[in-house]
């Protein structure tokens, strides 16, 4: 079996976020870049079945150079193979646009599962990786908490508002993976898998290497664009409520009664 | 020719969840602002029955397709069909829920239709004949202001859950409905195998109006009763931070933060909390935030509107008791 594992290289969830120059990106000079945790989980996920039912793990990304450091991570963690496409004239693209290049990108991939993660923590677009289940004609799953393959059919769990689901696919299929780190505890890239990751294939390609023009991806190909951006409203700063145990009881329930009136 | 304003539904066990409700108080706005009529595509089984209530807020036409086939969500039976209608209608904007199945199914049917999505939007404006949307990025660490391209129709956005207005029903106002007439897809490639609902009909964090979160400084899952009893008394719903649900004290769908649930409830209250980066990206957009910790120097103070430097086992109960006399007496 193989699985492909879209993996997004973001800042550290630690990141101050801070507006860049443009006033429509942020500024990048003091990131550390990690895996996004979501890709992570669905890197786990993947070494998981490569575990228990053996399969061949390709990590693929999109993004600058910078991003093979963490292909390197997932091939460390236990992944087989590493493809980057890395081009410039891809900046700027929208949900869709990403999705096209990462569509492109698979079809010269063989795979029966496509793993992603159900959402980037940085711009939080929550569609790429579905996307590319529509562009690549293959059914998906998404925010998976669970993934189990058995008879040519991938079954997930699902939370959704107030229930939990379970679904199944026939392969080939997508799936998207949610939860959190209780739930996966993605395993850490050991010593000895740092120094055979290095030996590991990684392959870098541009969109031309895919067939794609610049054009149909990257800024001028956006159908939505985000044009400006603005940190949240500073909150006022709160008070600290003085007095004994009951004293502060009483005055925080007042408070939240007659003056926030959420109560 | 784009035109129109079309909201697509969520309905679920016999009726519209209340997002739908929302979306169609934001549709009529923008509609009324781009001088263009509000219409609905409503899929499920059973939603021919409630559809023309949609009416109440503001929609004038609705679309549905009632099918034991759409019985439950599936992107896979879903998308095909409220895309084809969408071909047909060929609307300026379509609005949709950022809910769980919301935003699994924005996505595909974006990418169906070659469409621009904004997913999860705070805020919706028009501008210049089309769509501004503002959504938070980094987990609510910043907003961006997402435009589309001139003359790329629909433009699709996806709206969090009890954010926008959402207007008071005019029972007297109800919707045309029609049956749209659309290929149903075969489906046959994904299958819902069961749905088990949530033990004493949980709350979820994105849709409760308070929070009463509990962190690292809850020391054990058995002092969880005292948020569940403080929850229970203010309608609210019990949350985590990581170091709770990875101490496995709580069930990973409580965990708030940048890799958790992002909530904006009205009141939001966080016990032995520190309020690391992470944690406050889930929830400093919340409307009212009160803090109980006994460091005084703990970063979640920075953020709470009312803080409580003390022992949070000396004053819960003390709390609790405050409020259970609040409701007894109002
Ligand atoms: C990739 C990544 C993603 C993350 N995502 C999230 C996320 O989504 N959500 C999240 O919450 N965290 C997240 N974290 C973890 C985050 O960095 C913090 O470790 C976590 O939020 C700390 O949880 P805490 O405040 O409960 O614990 P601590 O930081 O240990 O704080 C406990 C607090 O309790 C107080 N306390 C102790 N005893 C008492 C008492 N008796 N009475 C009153 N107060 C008391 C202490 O003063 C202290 O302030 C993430 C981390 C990483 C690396
Ligand atoms: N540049 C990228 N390279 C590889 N995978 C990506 C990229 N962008 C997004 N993805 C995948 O799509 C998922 C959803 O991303 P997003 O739509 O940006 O929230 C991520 O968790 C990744 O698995």
């Amino acid at each position: 079996m193989n699985i492909v594992v879209l993996v997004k290289q973001v800042p550290d969830t630690e990141t101050k976020i801070k507006i860049g120059a443009d006033g429509k990106s942020i500024e990048t000079s003091e990131i550390k870049w990690v895996m996004n945790p979501y890709d992570e989980y669905a890197v786990e996920a993947a070494l998981r079945l490569q575990d228990s039912v053996g399969a061949s793990v390709t990590i693929l990304s999109m993004g600058p150079e910078r991003t093979v450091e963490s292909i390197r991570t997932a091939l460390a963690m236990g992944a087989d193979t590493g493809v980057l496409v890395d081009d410039p004239a891809t900046e700027g693209s929208d949900g869709l646009g990403k999705a096209k290049v990462l569509a492109a990108a698979l079809k010269s991939l063989e795979f029966d599962l496509v793993f992603c993660g159900h959402r980037a923590v940085d711009s939080d677009e929550n569609q790429v990786g579905i996307m590319v289940a529509e562009l690549a004609g293959i059914p998906h799953l998404g925010l998976a908490v669970s993934a189990e393959v058995t008879d040519g059919k991938v079954k997930v769990q699902r939370p959704i508002e107030g229930a939990k689901v379970t679904m199944e696919a026939i392969l080939p299929a997508l799936v998207t993976f949610g939860g959190a780190h209780a739930v996966w505890n993605p395993r850490y890239a050991s010593l000895p898998g740092i120094m055979k990751a290095k030996k590991k294939p990684l392959e870098t390609k541009t969109l031309a290497d895919l067939g794609l023009s610049a054009d149909e991806v990257g800024a001028q190909a956006a159908k939505v664009s985000v044009t400006a951006m603005e940190m949240p409203q500073e909150r006022q700063p709160g008070r600290k409520l003085e007095g004994d145990t009951v004293e502060k009881a009483k005055e925080l329930t007042r408070l939240l009664h007659e003056e926030a009136k959420v109560i | 020719m784009a035109q129109g304003v079309c909201i697509i539904t969520e309905f679920r066990e016999g009726a519209f969840r209340r997002v739908s409700f929302e979306i169609a108080s934001e549709g009529r706005r923008i509609a009324d602002e781009l001088g263009e009529p509000l219409l609905a595509v409503a899929l499920g089984e059973g939603v021919e029955a409630v559809a023309s209530d949609l009416g109440g807020y503001g929609v004038e036409k609705v679309y549905v397709v009632d099918d034991a086939l759409l019985k439950d969500y599936r992107a896979e039976t879903y998308v095909p069909v409220a895309a084809e209608i969408l071909q047909n209608l060929s609307p300026k904007v379509v609005l949709t829920a950022a809910s769980v199945d919301g935003k699994d199914f924005s996505a595909r049917l974006a990418a169906r239709l070659g469409a621009g999505l904004a997913t999860d939007c705070t805020e919706l404006k028009v501008e210049g004949g089309g769509l501004k949307a503002k959504r938070p990025m980094y987990a609510g660490k910043a907003f961006a202001w997402c435009e589309w391209s001139d003359g790329t129709w629909p433009q699709v956005a996806s709206c969090r859950p009890n954010v926008m207005d959402c207007l008071a029903a005019d029972a007297s106002k109800k919707a045309e409905v029609e049956k749209a007439d659309v290929a149903l897809p075969a489906g046959n490639l994904t299958q819902v195998v069961s749905i088990e609902k949530d033990a004493g009909g949980k709350l979820d964090l994105t849709e409760a109006e308070v929070i009463v979160s509990g962190g690292r400084g809850m020391k054990g899952p058995e002092n969880f009763a005292m948020l569940e009893e403080l929850a229970g008394i203010l309608g609210g719903t019990v949350g985590a931070s990581r170091s709770a649900v990875d101490s496995g004290w709580r069930p990973h769908a409580d965990q708030v933060g940048q890799t958790g649930k992002v909530v904006t409830p009205n009141l939001y209250v966080a016990c032995g909390i520190s309020g690391a980066i992470q944690h406050l990206a889930g929830m400093s957009s919340s409307k009212y935030i009160v803090a109980v910790n006994k460091d005084s120097e703990a970063p979640i103070f920075s953020k709470a509107d009312y803080g409580i430097v003390e022992d949070l086992f000396q004053f819960l109960p003390a709390f609790i008791e405050e409020v259970k006399t609040l409701k007894s007496t109002c």
